[in-house]
């Protein structure tokens, strides 16, 4: 770079050095050399951060040794740990991949009526957390409990994440599939079988991962419904202080399982991808239900009944009866403010540390892109009791004076929701038309010039909507917040927590509203994300 | 003195090699076009003079200075290249006049900007923000922002492709004549035959990552190096000659010769002068008749089309060695009905593509050269004004 760094203008002719003095203007202080290799490693730093509690878990268990991890292992105990979550795993996704799949198609392909309606309340129970949902039902029928009552529990609560997808892909799609496979003499159920069902394979497969993903992880809605998985296990065991190595062991098992689950995802979803999707789709007319419309519609009501109707005649039942014994509201407040201070600071790393890596894979294909984007999918899948756990092994080994520090609770939840931030700056990134970053660069701009009057500008509106969606969800948190919380310090969640197992349930309402209260908006953010504005048949 | 100049230019998308070793040259103030088919390496050709792609191996020098041999490189923003993307790539967040503007320092933005906005016809639009443009005032600001800070080298890609056809042909030609108003020198990368043969000076034909031919618009379409090159750039009739004493004699009758065009052809590659070779015609140089005279070739019409402006007329040959079974005429007048019987007259001069091979008796120091070693060969020159 030596010669040719020097100004452009010395071999020029009298006339443009005339012309254009000082258009491309002197030096910046900043090597511009620096920049091109500075992202690169911002993006080495960010994802080895994120990736890291895989190995602190493995260094943890590794402590045990062979021989005691072979006997740990062995304990039968693990035997019914696997055969509960595996077990429930498969049962509830196949419940939630059928409820989800057949509220998407009545909505979105048939004529029920109030389809916007329904599509709504349909994705509301993603708004109320799955502790909630236990709380809700435990504390009206405690016969819910067990095996039956977390199948039943369980499915309720995640089919929306069956649901929103498959709808998305359903409102998307070109009805000319559908339309040719009538016209080659299939009737409309063998038509649903064979060409609607293939084609929405991709979203019931990423569904299902991200439901069995939620069972894995799920600590709360279990403890409440006592039920034993890995992760009530693994917390029990910390909790109890037996030995960190086997509840690293489990931790370990439990991440493998999750690491399964999503390989066997990436080999289904390959297959049935759509070729046309988007703006050029045309949009079928919808299938008429003819004698079918009022048990379709005993049948939606049902479901919202159960999966949104429980939880919120739960709240208000308790917030009602537990308003005598509830204490003052001035201990509410302090909880949902220092539960925001924690989510907003982790949100604004969690967003800040995103923008590099989004930036890295949006801008150029290489092979450390690609390997970020997937280290960031991996870590998604990551239980949050695992990220919790590996946090404290951390701190515990080489950071002491960290421990039960607020830090650590920051730092639980910048690993837990980076994924979801990284999603919301890349579809933010989305929106920057491709090539004006290079555009800028020929009118003379310097690489940091261009970050910061183009794209910056162009993806703060994304950014703020990724920080508050980062910051509300992580709000409503609940396993990683009870192990990583410093002493002393009450948040919405460990307040929900401790009010409920000392059975308290009054008491616990007010906390559980406010969380179900903050939840609403980014549900609101994702059903719209995901399924479009509005439905393209009624544009236009 | 001379412009854009690059030589012996390699660029590789990861392991792929994209450029083999172009060779171009454009003249200050002139307007070249590279044309090729898709995949040929054009964008990356574009890409690497701009400063975004860097190159392998090879010269890129623009004023006598050195923007990249593969190992040292100027960056992007220092090149003053302008460069206009096939969308535009307007900045959305800004005005068409913040737009303009951004390339300029404060102090001259106004009266620039004011400037340029006049200069592309846009003159008031000035506050309106890019979504409320059309796509031809889109593409206009976008050209009047790469142009605002008076870049050395204009870098076109394709910026038509995404316009519908009348808009795109009008659009066309007001920025050839916005672009020679403002003495810019351009490229101008496209697919599109048309497009390269209305809007440039010279242009080049890319193939397989290299430079076939350079030549004014004129000096392709008749004298093209090859048959490819001649295909490309419209339809071809290619029939056997003998070529010898400045003549072609085909199956169809006999012809003079183009005379060469002394830039579109290397020294090194001279053919020889006599011997078996392939002869272009294009479609209007064949006359058709229905009555037999002296000279003509009997035919056949195989199907015929109107195309608004004359008709194209596709004739069957008698099998006959050294003639294609097909014929391709346009004609101003109807044809007959398919089937009917015609007349064939040839016109104008037969130009010979690719080598030329001496007859038999001849002894064979000099082998026909391969086509990839002829392209190489053709060290392409862009001759203008």
């Amino acid at each position: 770079m030596s010669t040719l760094d020097r100004p452009a203008d010395q071999g020029l002719p009298p006339l443009s050095r005339w012309r254009a003095p000082r258009t491309w203007a002197p030096r910046a202080l900043l090597p511009d050399a620096l920049v091109p290799r500075a992202l690169p490693l911002l993006v080495t730093v960010v994802i080895t951060a994120v990736a890291s509690p895989l190995v602190f878990v493995a260094v943890q268990a590794g402590q045990a040794g062979w021989a005691q991890a072979q006997r740990l292992l062995g304990r039968p105990l693990i035997a019914t740990l696997l055969w509960h979550t595996l077990s429930l795993a498969a049962v509830v996704t196949v419940g939630a991949v059928a409820l989800g799949f057949a509220a998407a198609y009545l909505v979105e392909r048939t004529d029920l009526p109030a389809r916007r309606f329904w599509t709504v309340m349909l994705a509301m129970p993603l708004a109320v957390p799955e502790f909630v949902h236990g709380y809700s039902w435990v504390s009206l029928f405690p016969q819910v409990q067990g095996y039956s009552g977390a199948v039943l529990v369980m499915t309720s609560s995640l089919y929306p994440l069956v649901f929103l997808p498959v709808a998305a892909t359903l409102r998307r799609f070109d009805a000319s599939a559908e339309e040719v496979a009538r016209s080659l003499g299939r009737g409309r159920w063998t038509t649903l079988w064979r060409v609607t069902l293939p084609l929405t394979r991709p979203a019931l497969a990423g569904g299902a991962l991200l439901v069995s993903l939620y069972l894995l992880g799920e600590y709360g809605a279990f403890a409440m419904l006592r039920f034993t998985t890995f992760a009530t296990a693994i917390f029990t065991e910390y909790q109890l202080g037996f030995d960190a190595a086997s509840a690293s062991l489990l931790t370990l098992v439990l991440c493998a399982l999750a690491l399964l689950l999503v390989t066997l995802d990436a080999r289904a979803g390959r297959r049935g991808r759509l070729v046309r999707q988007g703006a050029t789709a045309r949009p079928g007319s919808p299938v008429p239900l003819g004698r079918a419309k009022v048990p379709a519609l005993l049948a939606v009501t049902a479901l919202a009944s159960t999966a949104l109707g429980v939880p919120l005649f739960a709240l208000g039942y308790w917030l009602l009866r537990g308003s005598s014994t509830t204490l003052p509201p001035a201990s509410i407040l302090g909880a949902a403010t220092t539960t925001l201070g924690y989510a907003l600071t982790a949100a604004v790393v969690a967003t800040a540390a995103a923008v590099p890596v989004a930036l890295y894979s949006w801008r150029r294909r290489t092979r450390l892109a690609q390997a970020a984007e997937r280290a960031a999918y991996l870590t998604r899948a990551l239980p949050g009791i695992a990220v919790a756990l590996s946090i404290v092994f951390f701190a515990v080994r080489y950071a002491q004076p960290l421990y039960q520090q607020p830090p650590l609770l920051v730092a639980g939840y910048v690993l837990l929701f980076f994924p979801l931030a990284l999603t919301a700056v890349r579809a933010s990134l989305a929106q920057v038309p491709p090539g004006v970053e290079e555009v800028a660069r020929s009118l003379g701009t310097r690489p940091l010039g261009v970050l910061f009057r183009v794209t910056v500008p162009l993806i703060v509106p994304g950014l703020g909507a990724a920080t508050a969606m980062v910051a509300l969800t992580a709000s409503t948190e609940l396993t990683a917040t009870l192990l990583l919380c410093p002493t002393g310090t009450q948040t919405l969640a460990t307040q929900f927590w401790a009010y409920t197992t000392g059975l308290a349930y009054g008491a616990a309402a007010p906390y559980a509203a406010l969380m179900v209260a903050m939840s609403v908006p980014p549900v609101i953010l994702l059903t719209r994300r995901t399924l479009g504005p509005k439905r393209p048949s009624e544009t236009p | 003195m001379s412009g854009l100049s690059i030589t012996g230019l390699h660029a590789a998308h990861a392991r792929t090699p994209v450029l083999r070793g172009v060779d171009l040259l454009v003249t200050d103030g002139a307007l070249a076009c590279v044309l090729g088919p898709s995949g040929c390496g054009k964008s990356t050709l574009l890409r690497v003079i701009a400063g975004f792609h860097s190159a392998v191996q090879g010269e890129v020098t623009l004023r006598g200075r050195l923007l990249d041999d593969g190992r040292a490189r100027v960056p992007a923003e220092r090149r003053r290249i302008g460069y206009v993307p096939q969308d535009g790539a307007l900045f959305p967040h800004l005005t068409v006049a913040g737009n303009i503007g951004f390339g300029l320092p404060r102090g001259q933005r106004q009266e620039r900007v004011q400037e340029m906005l006049d200069l592309v016809g846009l003159s008031g639009l000035g506050d309106r923000h890019p979504h409320q443009l059309s796509g031809g005032q889109q593409q206009r600001v976008a050209l009047a922002r790469a142009l605002a800070p008076r870049p050395e080298l204009l870098l076109l890609d394709e910026p038509f492709a995404a316009l519908d056809a009348a808009l795109r042909t009008e659009l066309r030609t007001e920025v050839a004549a916005t672009l020679r108003r403002a003495g810019a020198t351009a490229i101008l990368v496209t697919h599109d035959q048309d497009e390269a043969l209305c809007f440039a000076d010279t242009i080049a034909v890319m193939r397989e990552g290299r430079i076939a031919q350079t030549g004014t618009p004129h000096a392709l379409y008749h004298q093209p190096v090859d048959a490819g090159v001649a295909c490309f750039l419209g339809e071809a009739n290619l029939l056997a000659a003998r070529i010898d004493a400045g003549r072609a004699t085909t199956a169809l009758g006999t012809l003079p010769l183009t005379a060469e065009c002394p830039d579109s052809r290397p020294s090194t590659a001279k053919p020889s002068t006599e011997g078996q070779g392939t002869v272009l015609l294009r479609p209007r140089q064949l006359r058709l008749a229905t009555e037999p005279g002296s000279d003509t070739v009997p035919v056949r019409v195989l199907r015929s089309h109107f195309r608004g402006h004359d008709h194209r007329v596709e004739l069957a040959t008698d099998p006959r060695p050294g003639v294609p079974e097909q014929l391709i005429a346009y004609t101003d007048s109807a044809p007959p009905r398919n089937g009917s019987p015609l007349f064939v007259t040839l016109h104008g001069t037969a130009h010979p593509v690719g080598p030329v091979v001496p007859p038999d008796p001849a002894p064979a120091p000099a082998p026909a050269p391969a086509p990839a070693a002829e392209d190489r060969a053709h060290a392409a020159r862009a001759s203008t004004r």
